[in-house]
């Protein structure tokens, strides 16, 4: 049986970036994810590994381009204010076709915001986020042992698609504590790298690079890079909660979806059949299953912890197939389960 | 016959895509010399940054990453920690460097990061057609400063080796100029040194090139030479301003 480890949500990240062979962080500190640098800072020595505490979100995340660059795993992790920052790099680390994992263990905005935990980072995160036409995979953990097991994940596909990859939390997922299965990954294969930098030493000089100035140069790898991102698509993940005899079906990532799980089953006490659609990669979005739960209800409430984004992708993603209402919760006040059983029920009689 | 002069190993045979006058090949062709010197062709990563220094990587036959704006001794500091036995060196313009990468530079300096850099001081933006610099001399035209860079309110030039050498974590920071074979020379021997302070691991080496934009200055090549001479210089002051080999000494 896989160790278990009572631990909070930060500190899982930290622990599963660690358990994938991540030796190489760089970060800057900022509330609600200080126990992720912390964490680093103390076990990455011990590990045979690198923790600098750089001068700036912007450094930290140029010195994860630098050090991947090399071929080795490497991380930041910050929330919102200093993910904003770190968008110059991403889309260079995505232009430059650099792997690389930035965690953001959200807070609010705009601007300074606050500490409350927030979802208003859903767009930055899933639209790429910088400049530039390109995306990150994003991955939504909703517990202490999925922050563990995504962060294993992300540097996975990271390595595979040779992108950025964005852990997406928030400051309710960072503090929480759980019991964690301790479930470290096998060394990953040796993979042919045919374009890590360490020295032309036997073998013509590579260089890597974002900037294509020649006629039609950059509209190739720009439609070769949206090739990379539809490729993505075999990635998608979701949970799906008792949606084949639901009368209304909740869509609902991270935090609020955990929340939600228990609106779900106060609702089926009082037999009203409700279902869920918990959506883990952001980016690739789980359309297609989005489309086969249309086929058991025509009845959709997209729940987040901001004004309304999601819900953009699950409208996008329906067309005019069902009825899509929205409940929001701005940072401020976290919804309770009774809560949100009253909004999905109110749902259900509006849409009826 | 013995052969006396040839192109530097590390230096891909080709045509640099320079203005005429520009220093930058010059400059190009001492780091490429040194990384012959001291056999480091295929132990070397370059940092490329950007402005009219991005093209590096098509002449330097060397690993090369191409940097953010500003961002090169960021980039650097990772691939010189995850990669410690090679030989890692930036390659940067001032308004890369000494403007929107001050932060960068001044925090890999003040660890004393293991990586050379190569700053070249043009007091201008050279790539974007020739705006005020945070390397401008106070009274000098350029497209953003048409009357003259003000002091009052544009500031002063930046003199960066004066800054570097007060970083605790650099170990060798020079001004040198390649307008003459004089200061070629010199400019040769502090590059050299940069150089050793990596492979030593002694600290951060910093050479700040003086270097000329006839285009952007609207002169001629040797109207822009003198001009480093009669005009830069008075300015920016030759000179080692740190050397921890020579401090240990004392």
């Amino acid at each position: 049986m896989a160790k278990r480890k009572l631990v909070n949500g930060n500190e899982a990240i930290a622990m599963g970036a660690i358990d994938a062979g991540c030796r190489f962080y760089f970060g800057y500190p900022i509330t609600p994810q200080n126990q992720i640098p912390e964490y680093m800072a103390a076990h990455l020595p011990k590990a045979g590994g690198v923790f600098l505490q750089a001068e700036s979100e912007i450094a930290s995340i140029n010195m994860v381009m630098g050090a991947a660059a090399t071929g080795v795993r490497a991380m930041t992790s910050s929330s919102s204010p200093g993910i904003s920052l770190k968008q110059e790099g991403i889309s260079y680390m995505a232009g430059s076709e650099i792997p690389g994992v930035i965690v953001n263990m959200s807070r609010s905005g705009p601007g300074l915001g606050g500490i409350d935990p927030s979802q208003g980072d859903y767009f930055q995160a899933t639209r790429g986020g910088g400049h530039g036409d390109y995306r990150t995979l994003v991955l939504a953990p909703h517990s202490v042992q999925e922050n563990y097991d995504l962060t294993i994940k992300a540097f996975d596909l990271a390595d595979r698609y040779r992108n950025p990859v964005v852990v997406l939390g928030d400051a309710i997922l960072g503090q929480i504590k759980e019991p964690v299965a301790l479930k470290p990954p096998k060394p990953a294969k040796e993979r042919p790298r045919e374009w890590v930098l360490t020295g032309c030493e036997g073998r013509k000089a590579r260089l890597l690079k974002s900037l294509y100035l020649s006629d039609g140069e950059l509209t190739k790898h720009n439609w070769r890079l949206y090739k990379k991102y539809q490729q993505m698509r075999k990635e998608v993940m979701f949970e799906s909660v008792r949606t084949e005899d639901a009368e209304l079906i909740v869509v609902a990532f991270g935090s609020v979806a955990r929340i939600a799980k228990t609106s779900l089953e106060m609702a089926r006490e009082k037999g009203v059949r409700v279902g869920l659609i918990r959506p883990i990669t952001l980016y690739p979005f789980p359309t297609e299953a989005l489309q086969q739960a249309a086929g058991f209800t025509k009845k959709f409430i997209v729940i987040e912890l901001n004004t309304g984004q999601m819900v953009e992708d699950v409208k996008l993603s329906l067309c005019d197939r069902a009825k899509v209402e929205f409940f929001g919760k701005p940072p401020g006040a976290i919804p309770t389960p009774d809560e949100l059983f009253k909004e999905i029920k109110k749902a259900l009689k509006r849409m009826s | 016959m013995k052969q006396v002069f040839k192109r530097p190993t590390s230096l891909i045979d080709v045509p640099f895509h320079f203005c005429p006058g520009c220093h930058h090949g010059i400059i190009h062709r001492l780091v490429a010399e040194a990384i012959d010197r001291y056999d480091l062709r295929e132990k070397t990563i370059g940092v490329a940054s950007v402005g009219c220094s991005v093209f590096m990587y098509d002449y330097f036959d060397t690993d090369v990453l191409e940097a953010p704006h500003g961002r090169a001794a960021a980039v650097a500091t990772g691939v010189k920690r995850a990669r410690p036995q090679n030989f890692v060196f930036t390659y940067q313009g001032d308004g890369d460097l000494a403007a929107i990468g001050t932060a960068e530079i001044m925090h890999a300096a003040n660890r004393g990061e293991r990586i050379t850099v190569v700053f070249v001081n043009n007091t201008t933006y050279g790539m974007t057609g020739g705006q005020m610099a945070p390397t401008t001399m106070p009274g000098q035209t350029t497209t953003t400063s048409p009357y003259g860079r003000a002091t009052e309110d544009a500031g002063y030039p930046i003199k960066m080796s004066e800054i570097m050498a007060q970083l605790g974590g650099v170990a060798y920071a020079a001004r040198v100029s390649v307008h003459n074979p004089k200061h070629l020379m010199k400019a040769k021997k502090a590059l050299n040194r940069a150089f050793e302070c990596q492979l030593n691991k002694e600290g951060l080496g910093f050479v700040e090139f003086l270097s000329a934009c006839p285009t952007n200055w609207k002169m001629t090549s040797l109207k822009a030479k003198q001009h480093v001479e009669d005009v830069m210089v008075p300015c920016f002051p030759l000179g080692v301003f740190k050397d921890a080999a020579s401090t240990e000494k004392d």
